[in-house]
């Protein structure tokens, strides 16, 4: 157990093992506040460690510290923000003044309004391996050079490898308000990632594997090699597939993306105003009764898992889609209030410069009754593409409108196995129609970086253009 | 930020245990936005950023190590961190030497600002935005929801290296964006549009807001009635100024020197080839103006400059940085950037471009039977390697009869980029740029991108039509 907090109101305590310097530093701004204002204190520490491999050597080191604070100032319903990377003395009390200054110009709004602590207990995850910071350097570099080494020998049609990573890194933080959130959690990361280029002929393809966990031992060479190698050198001979509405099986990782990308229209604020498909449809069928959909974060196997939310409140398990019925929305604290209910404990944000909204962690879906894994899903498509990668995703799907148009590469299904490979495709739909022609969903989960679980999934009914 | 003794000993103790080059770059930077939101000025924030990323390179091999103490105890500690990879040799006591050079682009070498960037007040920002807010839902009645931010950032950075280089630069950039979600009876649409530049306030002596605002409405209203796009490969014409992403991405990525040295791009080997059309002269060029692109100098210090890397379809150059120019015995041509002083620098675009052509924009649809228009595109991905780049409509109709008829729904367009490059039959006069944010390895940096009004013979278009 290496996160803790405690709330004010119920226990009168401070945080525990955490970080203690931080929540000091935390509290003594938050002391700072005025009276008539809240104030609340956001405060990081990272470590981190990159090593890039190339040719047998280390092509780059970078070791490096940082920290920095993160202020949010309400006064009479208007929100001020400021950030600084230091946490020095000066700088605190500069970064304080200025969010209180730009809470000024902000539009009075009634539900602007820091979190309070709800009485929901958390439920503790462990994200701290204590052996991260006693693996020395030598061994890391050890690590990403062998990496290399291997995906280099991995198959002879390997031609180069463009990366071969290793990093970890180590973040703590505290978070403490005027309204009577103290939280502090901590947590470890460590990974290694490899890019390889096979080739044949005038053709070349690429791949890329990875493996992470939360400290350094654990990391896999042989899965992230073995995973770059296959997706390279089965795509060798691909040429643009055939046009037409098919069924698409999108492979774990795809998976993932498309789930993250479905869970920008379940936030709360984006339902509020008025910029998701889901909006004014709790209660109704929005997908096919296969599918379940649930954030959870306390599942300590989500890359994602977490014990508070970036508002401090604990995360909890919410469920979004319920056979297909959609249930609910992600809420913070501002957006719940802006929607009638309470916050979900779903606040996110992006390190000390960012504001917290709503948003998903932990995102997955319930497997299918059959306990599918991607051979299955394939036996039981029979006839499709199996999309390996997707690109432009950023620039084609819109999860307001729901449109969805994005490049794909990967092989044909035939007779429920991977047959030729196919690449400089366009896969397209809605959000919306897809949901509801989910065919298959994999019991293959699988927890990747990112928000959302991988596990195979294939949609129907979906446009290929290709040739 | 930090003066010329303290960088002289910072430098010796990073070359202290060997490596034969090592940079201090320091940055200071500052920035502040506002974002209207549902009608209501939601959230003002301001940040504040110091600190210098110090390299040793020794061979192949990279040393990095960044602090935000830039007093001589943290720029050393940083210094010793970043030359533990170089202390494979005996050690021994470097001197270097570093002088002033003022950067032959002419940037800011004061600590002053910079002349003529003014950074606007808080409360002119948010009269921008309520003047954007109220074009926007004035445009139509179907318009539903706008948001509007106005964001600045000021940056002052400073580059020494073991090689006596010290260059100084002040950049300023402002950028204003819109955003609107129309409702009607065929569900929601959206309709985005930006400015930015390298100015302070004076951006908005260059750009009406209204206009913008109403151009991101308008964008989301007419789609509304949009049909979906077609599927398959149909003659495509790119609007001037829509967005020289399709450069950007069709080319310029291959032909940064990081993935030529790696033989990880499509273009490796191929200066003095024809690789495109004829009518395909590009350039990448960080000293145009105020573009989002533009800069005095590069995170490395060298001055931006223009280079041509295609002339009248023949690959004339690639984009390159210190370490891969080094590599090469060539200088950079001024393309190594970084997000902040916490990264690497690496090859990066600056303001990358299609020279116009002769052709008149109008008479190009004319002639082209039945395609599809687009009159703007979002972003866009490319895999060097294999050369397959998509890039999506945000604004598109279809082409009857030499005619622009009906708007298309949003979709992603596919090629491969010499394939692509060799099928422009058509170049326009009416150029313009659009800025963007390219995102490379991690780090995201501004960019420029513009052509003129252009044809394409094929393009593979993801749509849901059948």
């Amino acid at each position: 157990m290496s996160t803790t907090t405690e709330s004010k109101d119920a226990t009168g305590a401070t945080a525990g093992d955490g970080p203690d310097d931080l929540v000091s530093i935390a509290d003594r701004v938050a002391g700072w506040a005025r009276s008539g204002e809240d104030v609340e204190v956001y405060v990081a520490r990272g470590d981190e460690t990159e090593i890039r491999a190339y040719g047998g050597e280390v092509e780059s080191l970078t070791s490096a510290t940082s920290a920095g604070i993160g202020i949010r100032v309400v006064v009479d319903h208007r929100l001020g923000f400021a950030w600084a990377g230091s946490l020095d003395g000066t700088v605190l009390e500069e970064t304080l003044a200025e969010a209180r200054d730009n809470a000024t110009f902000a539009t009075p709004d009634e539900h602007v309004q820091l979190a309070v602590p709800d009485g929901v207990a958390a439920v503790p995850v462990d994200l701290w391996d204590e052996g991260l910071a006693t693996v020395p350097t030598t061994r890391k570099v050890e690590l990403a050079l062998a990496l290399e080494a291997q995906a280099r020998a991995a198959d002879p049609r390997i031609r180069q490898v463009d990366h071969a990573d290793y990093g970890d890194g180590s973040v703590e933080l505290a978070l403490v308000s005027t309204t009577g959130i103290r939280a502090s959690s901590r947590k470890t990361s460590g990974y290694i990632g490899v890019g390889v280029i096979a080739g044949e002929g005038d053709a070349s393809q690429t791949g890329g594997g990875f493996s992470v966990g939360r400290g350094f031992d654990g990391l896999d060479p042989d899965r992230a090699t073995g995973d770059a190698v296959i997706r390279a050198v089965r795509l060798l001979g691909a040429t643009k597939g055939p046009s037409g509405r098919i069924t698409v099986v999108f492979d774990r990782r795809a998976a993932t993306t498309l789930l993250s990308v479905v869970s920008a229209a379940l936030s709360g604020e984006a339902v509020a105003k008025g910029r998701s498909f889901f909006a004014g449809r709790i209660g109704e069928l929005v997908g096919d009764p296969v599918l379940t959909l649930v954030d959870d974060p306390t599942d300590p196997r989500a890359y994602g898992a977490a014990a508070y939310d970036a508002e401090g409140l604990a995360c909890r398990r919410n469920v979004l889609i319920d056979a297909g019925v959609l249930q609910g929305f992600l809420y913070d604290t501002v957006a719940a209030s802006r929607s009638g209910v309470s916050s979900t404990g779903s606040a996110v944000r992006g390190g000390f410069s960012g504001t917290p909204g709503p948003g998903c962690r932990a995102l997955a879906l319930t497997p299918g009754s059959e306990g599918y894994d991607e051979d299955g899903v394939l036996a039981a498509v029979a006839e499709g593409l199996f999309v390996q990668s997707m690109t432009g995703v950023h620039s084609g799907v819109n999860p307001i409108s729901g449109d969805f148009s994005v490049g794909a590469e990967g092989l044909m299904i035939r007779g429920g196995k991977l047959a030729e490979p196919v690449r400089e495709i366009t896969v397209a739909s809605t959000l919306q129609r897809m949901l509801q022609s989910v065919v298959a969903v994999g019991a293959d989960v699988e927890w990747l970086p990112g928000i959302a679980a991988g596990q195979t999934l294939a949609v129907g009914d979906m446009q290929v253009s290709g040739v | 930020m930090i003066d010329s003794p303290v960088l002289e000993r910072v430098l010796s103790e990073a070359l202290r245990h060997g490596g034969d080059f090592a940079e201090v770059f320091a940055e200071d930077r500052s920035t502040s936005s506002a974002m209207l939101d549902d009608g209501r000025v939601e959230e003002l924030s301001s940040g504040r950023e110091r600190g210098a990323g110090i390299r040793v390179v020794s061979g192949e091999t990279t040393g990095f190590a960044h602090t935000a103490d830039l007093s001589e105890v943290g720029l050393l500690r940083a210094a010793e961190a970043a030359s533990a990879v170089a202390r494979s040799g005996g050690g021994g006591t470097a001197s270097v030497a570093v002088s002033l050079t003022a950067p032959a682009g002419g940037g800011d070498t004061g600590d002053g600002p910079p002349e003529g960037r003014s950074l606007g007040s808080k409360a002119e920002a948010l009269e921008l935005l309520r003047r954007a807010d109220e074009a926007a839902r004035s445009t139509g009645d179907s318009i539903t929801q706008v948001q509007a931010g106005c964001g600045g950032s000021r940056r002052q950075v400073l580059i020494a290296n073991s090689e006596g280089l010290l260059a100084r630069d002040q950049q300023a950039r402002t950028r204003f964006s819109v955003s609107c979600v129309a409702t009607g009876d065929t569900g929601l649409q959206t309709g985005f549009e930006s400015a930015a530049r390298t100015l302070g306030f004076e951006l908005f002596d260059e750009i009406s807001v209204e206009e913008l605002a109403g151009l991101a409405a308008r964008r989301a209203l007419s789609k509304l009635s949009a049909r979906p796009a077609p599927s398959g490969e149909l003659p495509v014409v790119l609007a001037g100024g829509s967005g020289g992403i399709l450069f950007h991405e069709a080319c310029g990525h291959g032909l940064e020197a990081d993935h030529i040295v790696k033989d990880a791009s499509v273009y490796t080997g191929m200066v003095g080839q024809q690789v495109a059309s004829p009518l395909v002269t590009l350039v990448d060029d960080g000293t145009v103006g105020s573009e989002w692109g533009t800069f005095a100098v590069d995170d490395e210090g060298r001055p931006a400059q223009c280079t041509v890397l295609i002339d009248h379809g023949v690959l004339t150059d690639y984009l390159w940085d210190y370490l891969r120019a080094r590599k090469e015995g060539r200088v950079s041509s001024g393309n190594g950037r970084r997000q902040t002083y916490q990264h690497l620098p690496m090859v990066r675009m600056t303001n990358t471009f299609l020279l116009p052509g002769e052709e008149d924009a109008d008479e190009i649809v004319a002639q082209t039977p039945r395609g599809v228009y687009v009159a703007k595109l979002g972003g866009g991905q490319v895999n060097t390697t294999t050369g397959d780049f998509v890039f999506g409509t945000t604004e598109a109709y279809l082409i009857e009869g030499g005619r622009i008829t009906e708007p298309l729904r949003d979709a992603n367009l596919i090629g491969n980029g010499p394939e692509i490059l060799k099928r422009i039959d058509a170049v326009a006069t009416d150029f313009g740029m659009t800025p963007g944010t390219c995102g490379k390895d991690g780090q995201s940096v501004p960019v420029g991108c513009g052509q003129a009004t252009m044809r394409l013979t094929g393009v593979t278009i993801g749509g849901t039509a059948e």
